[in-house]
């Protein structure tokens, strides 16, 4: 039986239940990073929405610069390990078009993103962001699959 | 210091709940128009909300929906977001097209003649409040063109809560049900004002 958690802006679940799916809905501009250690069946996913972290907010999940090492942290004191971590990321969209700033987040957002993997040298498995269509994903702790909807398109699962 | 949505007396929302009313019977009056058909509209719901619960007040997070965004500059600075179901948007598309209607699958996959449609629709509606604003205030406000974007809830919304979320953790929600026979419409106009900006909006009415 799978055990749906739903991940909201700027929150983040880790688990090592393998009957647990981390979700996120309707996924825009903001980011979805899922962490897993094969090994030990631990994962854990963010719900990322601003690169850069804005002094006096202390929620490191909200923020690209932080919440990739934030989760590691949280990952490894459920047991996973250096060897086995790998990543998948999803979202990044730019829903709007138009030339505004407002509109490139998505991909400052996954930028960041990557680069903080880097710094800790995790490996990215899995990357489906950008485009202009919004994403649910689902990640399964099972066997560290993601699965990705988008509307009017089949599920694709990396 | 910035007043921000959460602060509000019950005063300030009062007249906030009056922008509203107003935007929403500016939008029903030109959806009138725009259909050959009298539309009224039921009183307004004026809703301060958390962010994160903003994508659930709007039917789910998966909910497919129209959105469109505008940004305000002027005496005013901030953004406009309207929502609207895409089985409302076509529910209008009816009236207006009849036979002609697109399909819920070619308004999905935003196919050109539905996206005008949608556009056209987004675009009244949206105006039509912000019309609102400028009159009751008295300020000049200036738009930007509107930007359309046929989506899930979530995916349409996040890019706006990013930016209100730089600032605060509440958004004002206006959500407005036009009527038309047995049709039963609803919109959601969200007003996100920048930091300062909801200050010049209620020293203009009056209620600072």
């Amino acid at each position: 039986m799978y055990n749906r958690v739903v991940i909201g802006m700027a929150e983040y679940w880790v688990s090592d239940n393998p009957e647990d799916v981390l979700c996120i809905l309707g996924l825009g501009s903001c980011v979805g990073l899922c962490l897993y250690d094969s090994s030990r069946k631990v994962g854990g996913m963010v719900h990322i929405l601003l690169p850069e972290s804005i002094p006096g907010q202390t929620n490191p999940f909200k923020f690209a610069d932080a919440a990739v090492s934030a989760l590691w942290e949280k990952l490894k004191s459920k047991g996973a390990s250096t060897k086995h971590i790998l990543a998948k990321i999803a979202g990044g969209a730019k829903m709007f078009s138009g030339t505004d700033s407002l509109f490139d987040i998505g991909k400052r957002n996954v930028e960041v993103v990557k680069a903080e993997l880097k710094k800790l040298n995790i490996p990215l498995r899995a990357d489906d962001t950008g485009g202009n269509r919004g994403r649910s994903i689902m990640f399964y702790l099972e066997d560290g699959r993601l699965e990705i909807k988008t509307i009017g398109q089949k599920p694709v699962v990396v | 210091m910035g007043i921000s949505f959460e602060k509000l007396n019950d005063i300030q929302l009062d007249a906030l709940r009056e922008v509203g009313n107003i935007g929403a019977g500016n939008a029903a009056t030109a959806l009138s128009k725009v259909v050959g058909k009298r539309v009224k509209m039921e009183v307004p719901l004026v809703k301060i909300l958390p962010l994160k619960d903003v994508p659930e007040w709007l039917g789910g997070a998966e909910k497919e929906v129209l959105g469109v965004y505008l940004t305000m500059s002027g005496a005013v600075t901030g953004h406009i977001l309207f929502v609207m179901s895409i089985d409302d948007a076509l529910k209008i598309m009816h009236i207006l097209l009849g036979d002609l209607t697109p399909t819920r699958e070619q308004v999905l996959e935003m196919d050109e003649i539905a996206r005008s449609a949608m556009e056209e629709i987004g675009n009244i509606l949206s105006s039509s409040y912000l019309s609102a604003l400028a009159d009751f205030t008295g300020l000049r406000l200036n738009h930007s063109v509107p930007a359309l974007a046929i989506d899930m809830a979530g995916a349409i919304v996040d890019v706006v809560l990013i930016e209100i979320s730089k600032k605060g953790d509440y958004a004002l929600l206006i959500e407005t049900e036009f009527v038309e026979e047995e049709n039963r419409i609803k919109g959601y106009f969200m007003l996100i004002p920048d930091t300062g900006s909801l200050e010049i909006i209620l020293h203009s009415i009056g209620v600072v």
